[in-house]
């Protein structure tokens, strides 16, 4: 082989090596706390926490439930439930298909049964991306499905909760849902069951005025904004600006609104250590 | 201004209004003997929320609900309406205490929502909130709740988990203010009037939807209506057995599911 045959042959491995490094590196996430840009494989890997400054980006109840539950153990339910417009709000179904298409999802919270660490749960995740975990008639009814289920069988729930609240396009239908999930729970508490609330960020409004401050055990992850009423709005109010770490997981702490605020990396563990210290003897 | 003409916007500043019946003159014109009470037994007594016991027709009753003034001076003592954890907590507290002593309960609702304010958060609105909800959903007593004016958001809902729930004829029920949903959705408050419609908050329109119970009509027959229909339905309640009327007011709100067609998944 001349020499020039050998630089072909090796230019095109070059050119494919080139191809697939650029493949790779496509698929990149912004960190939205400190700008880095991070492969999405590597920040994925690393339980979408930033490798750069250690910020909890939010994650999709598929990434959640696959670090949390045992490989393969997952199985949706209720994730067949029509959506619905009650109060007839314009432009909401439109809105509701183009967020289905995009998380994949029908609405912002998938439920199922899983295991974790060979013990069988009720899980459900709420999902950010959905029109901001939202919660309406039909998160409203997964939830309440999802207790009733876990009551029926007698496993523990779990629910991560990640929302901006109530879902203001099915008005007081879905003011309504925080009456039914609380009651849900509750009554499901009442009967014996153990109900661990997991807040992720951000937990607000409707979501954390409800249901999910109700937990038997309340874990929230690190810096996670926890509140009722939004900072924007008590800035409004009060007229000044609000301190840093105000409304954030390790303040609720703090202030005794939950029982603990756990690393990701540690998420699984602790829920294990949990559900072990609940198992029946 | 004849009803047929009048817009929701229209009930929102009627609901809001300064001389608007509040709950002291409801405790005046429908109640004996009322005596009240104060406190959380946790923190302090929060002025936005009224409770107490007195007397319906010689049955003791337990009264919760929220005051707003007439005055500026009053206002600002009562803070508006706007009820803080505390007020939440009292409100809880009075609800067990009539259950113990088996006392109906009966509620009036007219808040612009729950203070969001810094004290308020880190004594943890949120959780004060949802064990109203909680406890409310089952209650061994009879729960009445009246929307009166203004019922805003869970600080309106964190009172109204009742077997029954009225309205005032002209009172609105909504998940945020006009204002507050107008500047989330269209990121404009003073679309205010135009989110009012379509929120659907109005007496009759929440009736239809089945998400409320009866609509009281305002005006000089207003107290006697609202007198004579108290009585009918306590009798009717006070009929069932507490854990009767806790799993009704269960089911209730369980099956709040806008599922109109019928369709179902699963
Ligand atoms: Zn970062």
């Amino acid at each position: 082989m001349n020499i020039d045959d050998i630089f072909r042959q090796r230019r095109k491995r070059w050119d494919i090596l080139l191809k697939q490094r650029t493949a790779a590196q496509e698929e990149q996430t912004e960190c939205p706390s400190c700008h880095a840009v991070v492969e999405t494989s590597k920040l994925r890997e690393k339980r979408w926490v930033c490798p750069h400054c250690g910020f909890y980006l939010s994650m999709d109840p598929v990434s959640r439930i696959r670090f949390v539950c045992d490989e393969g153990s997952f199985r949706e339910l209720f994730g067949n439930l029509p959506q619905q417009n009650p109060i007839k709000f314009p432009q909401y179904e439109e809105k509701l298909a183009t967020m289905r298409e995009k998380t994949g999802g029908n609405d912002a919270f998938l439920a199922g049964e899983a295991r974790i660490r060979g013990i069988r749960v009720a899980i459900g995740v709420m999902d950010s991306r959905f029109l901001m975990g939202s919660m309406g008639t039909v998160v409203g009814e997964k939830i309440a499905r999802l207790t009733e289920y876990a009551g029926k069988r007698k496993l523990p729930l779990i629910i991560f909760s990640a929302s901006g609240g109530a879902r203001m396009q099915e008005g007081l239908f879905s003011l309504m849902q925080m009456a039914k999930t609380a009651a849900m729970v509750e009554q499901f508490k009442e009967k014996g069951g153990l109900f661990i609330s997991y807040l992720t960020n951000p937990t607000t409004g409707g979501v954390s005025a409800s249901y999910a401050s109700l937990g038997d055990i309340i874990i929230a992850e690190p810096d996670a904004l926890i509140c009722f009423a939004g900072p924007r709005v008590i800035e409004q109010t009060i007229g000044q600006k609000l301190p840093k770490e105000f409304q954030h997981a390790e303040f609720l702490l703090e202030h005794g609104m939950i029982d603990m605020v756990v690393e990701r990396k540690r998420m699984r563990s602790t829920l294990h250590k949990i559900l072990k210290l609940h198992a029946s003897v | 201004m004849s009803e047929k003409k009048m817009t929701a916007y229209d009930r929102v500043k009627l609901a809001r209004a300064a001389d608007r019946t509040n709950i002291m003159e409801y405790i005046e014109a429908l109640f004996e003997d009322f005596l009240e009470l104060h406190g959380d037994r946790l923190y302090r007594d929060d002025p936005s929320i009224v409770g107490g016991i007195a007397t319906f027709h010689g049955i003791p009753v337990t009264i919760i609900g929220q005051r707003k003034g007439r005055t500026t001076e009053e206002n600002i003592r009562f803070n508006f309406g706007m009820t803080s954890p505390e007020g939440y907590r009292k409100a809880r507290r009075l609800m067990e205490q009539a259950e113990k002593f088996g006392r109906p309960i009966i509620t009036f609702i007219d808040t612009p929502g729950a203070y969001p304010g810094i004290e308020a958060e880190s004594n943890g609105q949120s959780n004060a909130i949802a064990e109203n909800l909680a406890v409310m959903s089952r209650l061994k007593v009879p729960i009445i709740a009246i929307v009166t004016g203004e019922g805003s958001s869970g600080g309106a809902l964190a009172l109204g988990v009742a077997d029954r729930v009225w309205m005032l004829e002209n009172a609105v029920y909504s998940i945020l203010s006009p204002e507050g949903f107008a500047s989330i959705i269209w990121k404009d408050a003073s679309r205010a009037a135009e989110a009012s419609t379509v929120m659907k908050i109005t007496a009759g329109e929440l009736k239809e939807l089945e998400l409320i119970d009866g609509v009281i009509p305002e005006g000089n027959r207003s107290f006697p209506i609202l007198d004579s229909l108290l009585v009918e339905t306590l009798e009717k309640l006070r009929k069932q057995s507490g854990a009767e009327l806790a799993n009704a007011r269960f089911r209730k709100f369980r099956r709040i599911d806008g599922l109109f067609d019928g369709k179902r998944g699963e």
